[in-house]
C-alpha cells in the first residue's frame, strides 16, 4: 500500500493488494497419525475459512506421509493467511500454492482431477441418450442392468459438473465424488 | 541414557531430563500411578492446586516469571476439562505449557466411561499441539517432544494425554537425546531473520521521519537478551517506543523514549504517535484489535515493518511493507550490528520536530484523573502501591478488567518477565495462580496480584494453595463492588443500564483472608493507604487486601470500540454525555 513511496525495489513490495475471491487449491504434506485431518478441518471450521474440496490420502507408506489436496476461496491475503496458519500445525511438512506456483510457471492452473461414480436409471430413448452421452464424455461403464447404469467419469471439476447436471433429466440417481487431486504440471515434484 | 521402567516413572525421568523443578496439578483416578511416583522421589516439587484451572494459570505464572516452560498434571475427564481455559489463554498469549493429563485405559477408550472425555478432541484447537499416547514405548519419545514443540518457535501450550494402562505399562525409557537432531522431525520454525530485509529495515530506520516503535509480548518471549537489544535500537536510533500490554518491562517505563502502553487504554501520545507515524516497526506484536482501533484508519501514512517469528500473524489483519520472519533475540542482534558496522545514520532533524510533536502529545496528560481527598481514586492506589513496592524485587499479576489497566498504565515496569496479565483471553481469576506459580519460583520475591472484586472471586480457593505452600503472596484488591469495565461498557453502549454488573453480598475479604489462614487487610481513607501497603509488604504471609476505591471511576483514556487512534476519548472530555455517544452504531456490534 505504501510500496511506492519506498525507493528500494524489493520482492517484499510486490505482494498483490486485490481484495476479489480467488479459488486456490493447496497441497499439504502431513504425518500420516491420528487426527491429523481432524486438526486441518478443525482450523478451516475455527477460521471460518471455506473448503470447496478436500482430498486425502496416504502418498508415502514408509514415511507414513499423507497428501491432503484442499480446494478453497477466499482473498489473497485470506489465502496466505490459510497457507501460513496450515503450516503452523506441527504435523504438517509443507504447504503448496499449486495455483500460485501455476501462475508463477505461466500456466492456467496446476493439473487437477477428480473422479465421479453416477448412477442413472431409466429405459428407452433416455437410457440410450445416458449411453451416447456417457461416450461423449468419456465416461465407462462399471455396472449395469436393463434399468440403470453406473458411470465412471473423470476430469476437471468441471467437466464432472457439466455431465451431472446433463444427467439429471436423464434419471440421475446419486453421485459420489472424490475431490479434488492435483500435481503441478513438469518434471518437478513437490 | 536407557532403561526399562513403567510409563509412570518414565513421565518423572523426562520431566527432570527436561530440568523441570515444579509441577502444578491435582490428583484423580487417571493418573494415580504417576501420583504414586511423585510422592516416592525427590527433586521434583509437586504444588497441589485446589481447581485445575489454578493449575494451568499458576504454571502459566511460572512460565512467564521464569521464562522456562511451567508444568501441569491433572486427571482425565473433569480434570482435562478445567484445564481448558488455561490452555486458550497461554495459547494467546504464547505462554510455553506442558499439560500432562490422566485418561482413562485405552480399552475403555470411546466407551464413556467414569471420567472419561476426548481430550485431545477438546484440546486440539487451544493447544499448539497434543498427544494422545497409545503405547508405552512412545511416551518418552513423545514428553520430549512436547517440551520441545513447547518451547520452540512461539511458544505455547501442549497437551500429552496419558491413559491410565500406558502408566502401568513397562517400557524402554529414552533420554531427550536419544535422536539425533533431536526435537521433532517436521516442525523447524524458522529464527534467524533474513539479511536482505534486516539490511532494509535499517535503511529504512534511516530514512524514517516520524518513527515508532510498537513491541510486544514476543520481546518477553524471546528472552532477556531481546530486550536488552531492544533498549540498545533505542538508543541508537533515538526512536520513540511504545508497547502492547503483553510486552510491558521490555523497555523500561523510566526510559526517555517510552511513551506508554498503546492501545484502547493506551496513553494519548502513543496511540497519536502510532496514528501518525512515517514508519511503524512492529517488533513481536500481532496487531491486535485492543490496539488497532479501526482498522482502515490504522496509522494511514505509514510504512510498517513487521518483525514475528510466526509467518501466520504477518498480514493477518494489517498489510505490512517489510515482513521479517525470525526470533526477535535474533533478529534485533542482526540489526544493531548491521547499523553498528554501517555509515547509516537517523535523520535527526526530523526526528526532533517528530519529539516536539510528541511532547505536546505528552502535555496533554491523559492519564490524569481527579484527586479525592474523602475516596481512595484507583489510580491514586496503584500509584502508591508502585511508589512503594518498586524499590524491591517485585512481579505484578493481574486479573482482568478495569484493574488491569490501571495497573498497567500506572505501575511502571522496568525489566521484562515481571508482569504477568492474561492478554489475549482476557481471563478473570487469572491472577492469584499466576501470583503463585511466580512466587514458587522466586521465592524471596514479592508478587502482587493487582485484582478487582468481581476477578478474585473466580479463583479464591488457591488462597489455600498458598497458605498451604507458605506463599506470601499479596492479592491488592481495588474494591469497587462492580464488575467495573462490564458497567464501563453498559454506561457506553447500553443507555447506562447496569444489568447484573453490580456485586450484591460481597465476601467480606478480611475473614474470608482469616479463614484461609492468611492475613486481611481493609482500608478505605487515602490517608491509611500507605502505611496498610507497607504493613502488607512486610507480612511473610498470604494477604487480601480489601482497598475500597471510588465506586464510580471509569478508565480513561480509552479508544471506543470503531473508532481510530486519533479519536480518543480523554479523561477530562468523558462527561455521561461524551460516553453515552462515543460508540457509533458500526462500533457496537464491535467486541
Amino acid at each position: 500500500m505504501n510500496a511506492q513511496n519506498l525507493s528500494a525495489p524489493s520482492a517484499y513490495f510486490l505482494a498483490d493488494v486485490s481484495d476479489e475471491n480467488e479459488t486456490h487449491t493447496l497441497s499439504v504434506i502431513v504425518d500420516n497419525e491420528p487426527g491429523v485431518l481432524a486438526r486441518v478441518i478443525g482450523l478451516f471450521s475455527g477460521r471460518g475459512y471455506n473448503i470447496d474440496s478436500l482430498t486425502v490420502s496416504e502418498t508415502e507408506h514408509e514415511r507414513h506421509l499423507s497428501r491432503i489436496t484442499i480446494v478453497t476461496t477466499g482473498t489473497p491475503m485470506i489465502i496466505e493467511q490459510i497457507r501460513h496458519q496450515l503450516d503452523r500445525l506441527v504435523p504438517v511438512h509443507r504447504v503448496t500454492d499449486l495455483t500460485v506456483q501455476a501462475k508463477q510457471a505461466s500456466q492456467d492452473k496446476p493439473l487437477e482431477r477428480e473422479l465421479a461414480l453416477v448412477k442413472v436409471a431409466g429405459t428407452g430413448e433416455k437410457r440410450l441418450e445416458a449411453l451416447r452421452l456417457g461416450d461423449a464424455f468419456r465416461a465407462t461403464v462399471i455396472d449395469a442392468t436393463t434399468e440403470h447404469f453406473v458411470f465412471e467419469i473423470t476430469g476437471r471439476t468441471n467437466k464432472v459438473e457439466q455431465f451431472i447436471s446433463i444427467m439429471k433429466p436423464l434419471g440421475l440417481v446419486e453421485v459420489s465424488r472424490t475431490g479434488v487431486a492435483a500435481v503441478q504440471r513438469g518434471p518437478e515434484g513437490l | 541414557m536407557t532403561r526399562e521402567m513403567t510409563g509412570a516413572e518414565m513421565v518423572i525421568h523426562a520431566l527432570k531430563d527436561q530440568g523441570v523443578d515444579t509441577v502444578f496439578g491435582y490428583p484423580g483416578g487417571a493418573v494415580l500411578p504417576i501420583y504414586d511416583e511423585i510422592i516416592q522421589q525427590d527433586g521434583l516439587e509437586h504444588i497441589l492446586v485446589r481447581h485445575e484451572q489454578g493449575a494451568g494459570h499458576a504454571a502459566e505464572g511460572y512460565a512467564r516469571s521464569t521464562g522456562k516452560p511451567g508444568v501441569v498434571l491433572v486427571t482425565s475427564g473433569p480434570g482435562a476439562t478445567n484445564m481448558v481455559t488455561a490452555l486458550t489463554d497461554a495459547m494467546l498469549d504464547s505462554i510455553p505449557l506442558v499439560c500432562l493429563t490422566g485418561q482413562v485405559p485405552t480399552h475403555l477408550i470411546g466407551n464413556d466411561a467414569f471420567q472419561e472425555c476426548d481430550t485431545v478432541g477438546i484440546t486440539r484447537p487451544c493447544t499448539k499441539h497434543n498427544w494422545l499416547v497409545r503405547d508405552v514405548e512412545d511416551l518418552p519419545r513423545i514428553l520430549h517432544e512436547a517440551f520441545y514443540v513447547a518451547t520452540s518457535g512461539r511458544p505455547g501450550p501442549v497437551v500429552v494425554d496419558i491413559p491410565k494402562d500406558v502408566q502401568f505399562a513397562t517400557g524402554t525409557y529414552q533420554g531427550p537425546n536419544a535422536n539425533p537432531g533431536a526435537g521433532h522431525k517436521s516442525y523447524r520454525p524458522q529464527v534467524k531473520g533474513d539479511a536482505q530485509a534486516i539490511r532494509m529495515a535499517a535503511e529504512m530506520i534511516s530514512k524514517a521521519k516520524k518513527p515508532i516503535l510498537y513491541t510486544g509480548g514476543g520481546v518477553i518471549n524471546s528472552g532477556p537478551e531481546a530486550a536488552q537489544l531492544l533498549r540498545e535500537l533505542v538508543s541508537l536510533t533515538g526512536f520513540p517506543i511504545t508497547s502492547t500490554l503483553m510486552g510491558l518491562g521490555a523497555y523500561p517505563a523510566s526510559g526517555d523514549n517510552w511513551l506508554g502502553m498503546l492501545g484502547m487504554h493506551g496513553t494519548y501520545e502513543a496511540n497519536m504517535a502510532m496514528h501518525d507515524c512515517d514508519l511503524m516497526i512492529n517488533i513481536g506484536a500481532r496487531f491486535d484489535d485492543r490496539i488497532t482501533g479501526r482498522l482502515d484508519a490504522f496509522a494511514p501514512n505509514s510504512v510498517k515493518i513487521h518483525i514475528d517469528i510466526d509467518p501466520s500473524s504477518v498480514n493477518k489483519t494489517v498489510k505490512v511493507d517489510l515482513p521479517i520472519i525470525g526470533d526477535v533475540g535474533h533478529v534485533l542482534e542482526d540489526l544493531v550490528r548491521i547499523w553498528r558496522t554501517s555509515s547509516m545514520k537517523t535523520n535527526e532533524a526530523a526526528l526532533k520536530d517528530w519529539w516536539a510533536q510528541i511532547d505536546a502529545w505528552r502535555a496533554r496528560n491523559s492519564l490524569a484523573y481527579r484527586p479525592n481527598q474523602d475516596v481512595i481514586m484507583p489510580q491514586y492506589a496503584i500509584q502508591r502501591l508502585y511508589e512503594l513496592t518498586k524499590d524491591k524485587k517485585t512481579f505484578i499479576s493481574t486479573e482482568v478488567g478495569q484493574h488491569q489497566m490501571w495497573a498497567a498504565q500506572f505501575y511502571g515496569f522496568e525489566a521484562p518477565n515481571r508482569w504477568l496479565t492474561s492478554g489475549g483471553l482476557g481471563t478473570m481469576g487469572y491472577g492469584l495462580p499466576a501470583a503463585i506459580g511466580a512466587q514458587v519460583a522466586h521465592r524471596d520475591a514479592l508478587c502482587i496480584d493487582i485484582a478487582g472484586d468481581a476477578s478474585i472471586l473466580m479463583n479464591i480457593q488457591e488462597m489455600s494453595t498458598a497458605v498451604q505452600y507458605q506463599l506470601p503472596v499479596k492479592v491488592f484488591i481495588l474494591n469497587n463492588q462492580y464488575m467495573g469495565m462490564v458497567r464501563q461498557w453498559q454506561q457506553l453502549l447500553h443507555g447506562n443500564r447496569l444489568s447484573h454488573s453490580y456485586t450484591d453480598s460481597l465476601p467480606d475479604f478480611v475473614k474470608l483472608a482469616e479463614a484461609y489462614g492468611g492475613v486481611g487487610f481493609r482500608v478505605d481513607k487515602p490517608a491509611d493507604l500507605d502505611g496498610a501497603i507497607e504493613e502488607m509488604v512486610a507480612i511473610d504471609r498470604p494477604v487480601l487486601f480489601d482497598c475500597r476505591v471510588a465506586n464510580l471511576a471509569n478508565c480513561f483514556p480509552m479508544i471506543p470500540s470503531g473508532k481510530a487512534h486519533n479519536e480518543m476519548l480523554l479523561p477530562d472530555e468523558a462527561n455521561d454525555e461524551a460516553v453515552a455517544n462515543a460508540i457509533g452504531s458500526a462500533g457496537k456490534a464491535l467486541v
